[in-house]
């Protein structure tokens, strides 16, 4: 009986520790990457197939929506959790992500390898790689190039009786906007017109009020006409600049736009909200990130020839300058599996992939991918997308960035959708949320 | 004889476990058996309150562990108490707590008057109203954002078709006078069937001897509904209020869904500016302050009102 019970033992003994063991070499062979769901994502996942095969790692990705991403991804940071070995984060999380150690610093993998920042798109490394901004600290590697732009219906502008109604009206041709002012015309132009027995509008722009959306749109515009987030001489100094007159004027444009031109409960709209509207023959103009232009161009109902893309038209003075969007891959701190993860990203660098890359809709932001003379001319949005990189700025990276988000999206939200106070209210109430955002950081 | 089961558990008992269980007194060992469920409570609801309390009072920010946390004594209590912004999430909260909780009353209690008179079909039409409540809120808001939407929602159709409208000529959620209407409506549409069934409890609960005395008495149907009708029921309506008024207090996530608490910050309840505090900005300290002082305002209300409901029921 005894020996019995002692065979038992013995077999459930190895049992336990084959599956323990079982269980750590498929654990040393897994990687996580995280990031956000959308169509690049899904490009990702077939890209790493070739890493899976060669590396013998196995990838699972774990991937959030976009309007609860930066919550639930901060919130895994934040937390010191281990679900994710690569994270995909936005380029607004590296200050914060690099002073709370929650990104590993990559100089050292990047000297080792030999991959330089330089052969990147410099945007894209000011954006999403370095920590103080401008200076040689890496907390990721460029992943995923982006940029706001627009797209519009190259078809409805190439009909001859709109484009005469237009010139008649405007006394210039209905074409690619040079200035946000023309951008109004022709959204104005378009608002509720009836095309082939439908009645379309103007424009789809963001105004999501829950996560960044209506920033992302008030900004791609402020720009242009002559908003700056700080003294350039004196850091932190936003008096003046945040709400300067120009600033002021862009933010009034921006509702001037919102109310004339965009469909009928647009209150609420960010990425895929804009998307829905353009696809489906609602609008003329789409405002959004360069991302959604490889779908757009395969679309069956507004793909091909029936769109165009351009990149911001420029504000008064005649400045044009776009909102950055995109992303940096880092590797997270509290990851168990570090090695393996640069060794994903010594792979994701290799100028072949970030070829393949771009081939499978993601936007490569390696220099030798995009200056290839073959690139402007590969897609129909690729000019689009170098044109626009070469105009970026970007919100706040700083630790504090949520809480300067959040005040700029109550302020903008409160203005240009609800229609409450005037746009130097919105603005200078923005230079008291920021003022105490910064002065509870100790900046003054 | 043949030894019971319980025998032979104490026969097979240890001697110095049996010694020491038989010291046991009833006291004690009732204390054993609630034990577990003490500490339970004391881990995921005791410790996590005063642990909240104590935060309230630093600048602790949960996104930067390097950072030192500092005692800031009543600031973030004087800064909430003090901020525009918050007085006017307050504001938003009162308009959809009075109003969801009036509508709710008053439908929920007609509906139960109807449901409780014998008709063909009762028990199908209880099922029917009930069905808006066994819903989950967040689908509830996905599928209202589409009922609402001014192009092809069927809301804005049905009040263009009665009224003659244009039904995309306004948006519940988007323009600022009517969001706030918006999710009164939705939580109504939800909520009424739960404040139905209590009050049809309620009703049910009047024995039939009294309406047949005030028969006898000559008292007209109206002077019983007053008389009888509302002074029975009221306990049970006033329990319906104190439900729907301390789950509305913190109503989260059918508004986050049908509004996210815009345009603007019109349909900002305390519960979502609660949330942007403690975790889209990081102020841990400060939303901890926050989350106390709405923790009294429940508390403090609801013990004032279960006291108020008390008396009611002694009458």
């Amino acid at each position: 009986m005894k020996f019995r019970h002692a065979r038992f033992f013995a077999a459930f003994g190895a049992l336990l520790a084959a599956g323990a063991a079982g269980t750590g070499q498929a654990s040393a062979k897994e990687l996580t990457l995280c990031w956000a769901a959308w169509d690049p994502a899904n490009a990702l996942v077939e890209l790493s197939k070739d890493f899976e095969a060669k590396s013998g790692i196995k990838m699972k990705f774990e991937f959030v929506p976009w309007p609860n991403f930066a919550d639930r991804m901060l919130n895994e940071l934040n937390s010191g959790g281990k679900l994710c070995d690569l994270m995909i984060g936005d380029s607004q999380w590296i200050g914060g992500a690099a002073e709370n150690g929650q990104y590993v610093k990559l100089n050292d993998f990047f000297d080792k390898e030999g991959i330089k920042m330089s052969d990147f798109i410099p945007a894209t490394v000011v954006g999403y790689a370095e920590w103080p901004k401008n200076s040689p600290n890496y907390w990721a590697m460029p992943a995923f190039g982006d940029v706001v732009g627009w797209s519009y219906r190259k078809d409805w502008f190439s009909r001859p009786e709109l484009q005469a109604e237009f010139k008649e009206k405007y006394g210039r041709e209905l074409t690619v906007p040079k200035t946000f002012g023309e951008l109004k015309d022709i959204a104005q132009f378009f608002q509720k017109r009836e095309i082939d027995g439908k009645t379309v509008y103007g424009a789809a722009i963001y105004t999501e009020r829950g996560s960044e959306g209506i920033t992302m749109g008030v900004m791609d515009v402020l720009y242009s006409f002559g908003f700056k987030y700080e003294n350039p001489d004196k850091p932190y100094e936003l008096e003046g600049y945040v709400n300067s007159a120009e600033a002021v004027k862009g933010l009034e444009f921006y509702k001037e736009l919102y109310d004339c031109c965009t469909p009928p409960g647009h209150s609420d709209a960010y990425m895929s909200e804009d998307i829905d509207a353009y696809k489906s023959g609602q609008v003329a103009l789409h405002m959004n990130f360069a991302f959604t232009w490889p779908g757009i161009n395969a679309d069956a109902n507004v793909g091909g020839d029936k769109s165009g893309y351009f990149p911001n038209p420029a504000g008064p003075e005649g400045a044009a300058y776009a909102q950055l969007g995109g992303q940096g891959i880092s590797v997270v701190s509290s990851s168990e599996k570090q090695e393996d993860a640069l060794a994903y990203i010594k792979w994701f660098a290799q100028p072949e992939i970030q070829q393949k890359w771009w081939q499978m809709g993601g936007y490569s932001a390696l220099l030798k991918v995009v200056e290839d003379p073959g690139f402007a001319t590969s897609q129909p949005y690729a000019q689009t997308f170098l044109d626009s990189m070469a105009i970026v700025q970007d919100f706040w990276a700083e630790p504090s960035y949520a809480s300067l988000l959040q005040a700029a999206q109550k302020r903008f939200h409160d203005y240009v959708v609800a229609g409450q106070g005037t746009a130097e209210d919105a603005l200078d109430g923005l230079v008291k949320d920021w003022t105490q955002v910064f002065d509870d950081e100790g900046k003054y | 004889m043949l030894k019971s089961s319980v025998d032979r558990v104490a026969e097979a008992t240890p001697h110095a476990i049996a010694g020491r269980m038989r010291g046991l007194s009833d006291r004690t060992l009732a204390w054993l058996f609630v034990a577990p469920s003490i500490v339970l409570l004391l881990a995921v609801n005791i410790f996590p309150l005063i642990w909240t309390i104590r935060l309230s009072f630093t600048n602790f920010r949960v996104n930067r562990p390097n950072a030192a946390v500092e005692f800031v004594g009543l600031k973030n209590y004087l800064n909430i108490l003090s901020d525009r912004d918050i007085w006017l999430t307050m504001q938003a909260t009162a308009h959809f707590l009075i109003w969801t909780i009036v509508l709710q009353v008053l439908i929920g209690f007609a509906l139960a008057y109807l449901i409780n008179k014998k008709f063909r079909g009762n028990d199908l039409w209880t099922t029917i109203i009930v069905l808006p409540m066994m819903l989950s809120p967040a689908v509830v808001g996905n599928f209202w954002t589409f009922l609402y939407q001014p192009q092809i929602g069927l809301f804005n159709y049905a009040v263009g078709f009665l009224t003659g409208a244009d039904p995309s000529s306004f948006s519940m959620i988007g323009d600022v006078a009517l969001a706030p209407w918006a999710i009164v409506i939705v939580d109504t549409w939800m909520w009424t069937p739960f404040v139905m069934l209590i009050c049809l409890a309620g009703l049910r609960s009047i024995p039939p001897s009294i309406y047949e005395a005030a028969e006898c008495d000559r008292a007209s149907r109206w002077r019983q509904f007053w008389t009888i009708t509302i002074p029975l029921v009221l306990p049970f309506l006033m329990l319906a209020v104190l439900f729907r008024g301390i789950e509305n207090f913190k109503m989260f996530d059918l508004v986050v869904q049908l509004t996210g608490g815009g345009p603007g910050s019109i349909t900002e309840l305390t519960s979502i500016n609660l949330k942007r505090e403690a975790f889209e900005k990081w102020r841990t300290g400060y939303a901890s302050a926050y989350a106390v002082i709405l923790f009294v305002t429940v508390f403090g209300l609801a013990s004032i009102y279960v006291k108020a409901l008390n008396k009611v029921k002694q009458r």
